[in-house]
């Protein structure tokens, strides 16, 4: 007990320290207030519209932003395009989250057994990394797109399953370096069980590059909603995303650019904003720059 | 040098087999599995099914059936299309030189535009151009590929009328100059992500190089600091760059596929969409396979290639 009390002083100092250090970096910050911003606006916004988003407006197809009552326009059936968005928000988001939380649980377990065990285990786990890391991972995804039946919880688990490597590559880097150190080996000595060692003892030395990495994951999962939306493997309509808003936005580019321009734009200021929060995160918690 | 070459290779077969088990896995998972091709026929029957089944050895163990699918990979026979026929490494040849093309024009803009913000980044370290590089590059990496696609057709094919809105030529236009004026948007849409990559890593291998004692060694033999940064900073740090251009394959050929949708550029991305929407699953199979296979063999020379230049490998 006494080992506990000692060790909890230092660590909230510490946490403090890195909410102080998070809080003066400002893109982190744009970035953090943008993302409320965004599932605030997803959340409440579509109750605030005077539109449903499958209500279909036809006298008014095509209408421009800012012209009439559709502040962002109308897709080519009449729909409000700001009910869309709204609605198609929720889904990129709520995707994005979870296959974030499925796919860091999946790289962090097998980051941890392989990193712990290592020996023939640890080679074959991580061989098995490096081959899905050697798909292009769109090619993988839309297969297994066109596999199974495309449902956002299906296109949840499909993302996380093409998403989980990076993860298991920290994770099994950092826990093989925390491997030898004396509190494991003052561990084992005690007769702890490797999973208590692995999961107890180890692996909350371990995160700070996991926050990290399941930021940067949060961002990467909302690109590959979109891309696979977008081309048509996606979430299906009726249901909004905003990767399927933009699918077909191509052949009315010259008529009604604001069909492309509006979802895109909202895929872009997500994602840079978990960028820039992982960024951030990364200063705060001091983790190695390893790529980007 | 010889015992380097031994290792990688032996490494690359392995991953080339795990490859190939992830590969058969989602063989299996397609709909109708292997037999996809004849389920979508409306002509058979499921007696026919099976006995097919019986015919291909699907009901052997699993294990046979791999070994089996997997020496067929080997061997070259990688199935027929299911559209019209032709073998599947035939349907994939005629779409390799356009992705090629497509890569290696975006590769070589992304590398030259990222060392030079990168190297300026590093050399004028927390300057104004440092700060806006570091935030553009994190922007960059956020926009997605199709996205600036549309709204680099919209700006300048649509509105300003500069460039074409997509394929590869005009029709009956053969003149390398028409190919070239196709291939200047794509390559600039799909180099976007990359320059922001190859942007951060060059700044952070700059400043690398710059703290290390050669450098230091070169001041004081009184080397101007433009021969310094060109031949003994950027030289180094172009070292591990050739690495990197293997490991960004697979997002490369990401970009690619998404890059030519837009641009209904006749490369493999395209060709591996319209295998999907026909269901051709033999096709898609192919690709999936073809692209991991490419992004080894990619991997393989980099290593080759870092271990021809850097004497620590070549003469160890």
């Amino acid at each position: 007990m006494t080992a506990l009390t000692a060790n909890a002083a230092p660590s909230r100092w510490r946490n403090n320290r890195a909410a102080l250090r998070f809080m003066r970096h400002r893109l982190a910050l744009l970035g953090l207030a943008m993302i409320i911003f965004l599932s605030l606006a997803c959340v409440l916004g579509p109750h605030l519209l005077p539109y449903n988003s499958l209500f279909i407006d036809l006298r008014a197809r095509f209408a421009p932003p800012l012209t009439g009552y559709h502040f962002l326009g109308t897709d080519p059936l009449g729909r409000d395009v700001a009910a869309r968005l709204l609605m198609a928000g929720r889904i990129s988001l709520l995707v994005g989250f979870f296959a974030m939380v499925l796919s860091t649980l999946v790289g962090t377990l097998v980051g941890v057994i392989a990193g712990y065990r290592g020996g023939w285990v640890g080679a074959t786990l991580m061989r098995t990394v490096d081959g899905f890391l050697s798909f292009p991972s769109i090619f993988l995804l839309l297969a297994l797109a066109a596999a199974l039946k495309p449902s956002p919880v299906m296109i949840t688990v499909i993302i996380a399953l093409t998403s989980w490597m990076e993860v298991a590559r920290i994770v099994e880097a950092e826990v093989r370096s925390l491997r030898e150190r004396e509190f494991v080996l003052a561990g084992r000595m005690l007769g702890l069980s490797g999973t208590h060692i692995m999961f107890r003892e180890i692996l909350p030395n371990a995160m700070g590059p996991i926050i990290v990495a399941s930021t940067l994951t949060v961002a990467r999962a909302i690109l590959m909603e979109a891309y696979i939306s977008f081309l048509g493997y996606g979430i299906q309509p009726p249901l909004p995303s905003w990767g399927n808003m933009l699918n077909g936005a191509q052949q009315y580019l010259g008529s009604a650019p604001w069909l492309a321009i509006i979802p895109g734009a909202a895929i872009t200021i997500a994602v840079t904003s978990f960028n820039f929060i992982g960024d951030g995160l990364r200063d705060a918690l001091d983790v190695r720059d390893d790529h980007i | 040098m010889r015992g380097f070459l031994l290792n990688r290779l032996s490494q690359s077969l392995v991953l080339l087999v795990i490859v190939s088990i992830i590969g058969f896995g989602i063989l299996n998972l397609l709909p109708g599995g292997p037999l996809a091709q004849f389920g979508l026929d409306p002509g058979m029957t499921q007696q026919d099914i099976e006995r097919l089944k019986g015919l291909l050895g699907l009901d052997r163990p699993i294990w046979i059936q791999y070994l089996d699918w997997a020496w067929r990979l080997v061997r070259g026979d990688w199935g027929h299309s299911f559209r019209d026929g032709a073998p599947v490494l035939e349907v994939i040849g005629s779409h390799l030189f356009a992705t090629l093309l497509l890569m290696g024009s975006s590769t070589v803009i992304a590398i030259s535009i990222g060392a030079w913000i990168g190297i300026r980044g590093a050399t004028r370290r927390y300057s104004l151009f440092d700060y806006l590089a570091t935030v553009g590059a994190m922007v960059a990496l956020s926009v997605p590929t199709f996205w600036f696609g549309l709204v680099g057709i919209y700006v300048f094919s649509l509105k300003l009328g500069w460039l074409p809105a997509g394929n590869m030529s005009e029709i009956g236009d053969g003149s390398i100059l028409g190919y070239l004026h196709h291939l200047i948007l794509p390559s600039i849409v799909l180099s976007l992500v990359h320059v922001a990559i190859w942007s951060r890593y060059m700044r952070t291998a700059t400043l690398d190089a710059i703290s290390q004692d050669f450098v230091k060694t070169a001041r004081a033999k009184g080397l101007s600091e433009r021969r310094i940064l060109m031949k003994h900073v950027v030289g180094n740090a172009l070292l591990p760059m050739i690495t990197l251009a293997g490991m960004q394959l697979p997002s490369v050929l990401t970009g690619a596929l998404v890059t030519e949708t837009v641009f209904t550029w006749p490369g493999m991305g395209r060709l591996f969409l319209d295998s999907l929407g026909y269901s051709d699953y033999p096709v898609v199979m192919g690709l999936l396979m073809f692209s991991a296979i490419l992004v080894l063999l990619g991997n393989l020379i980099a290593d080759i290639v870092v271990a021809i230049v850097d004497p620590r490998i070549r003469l160890a």
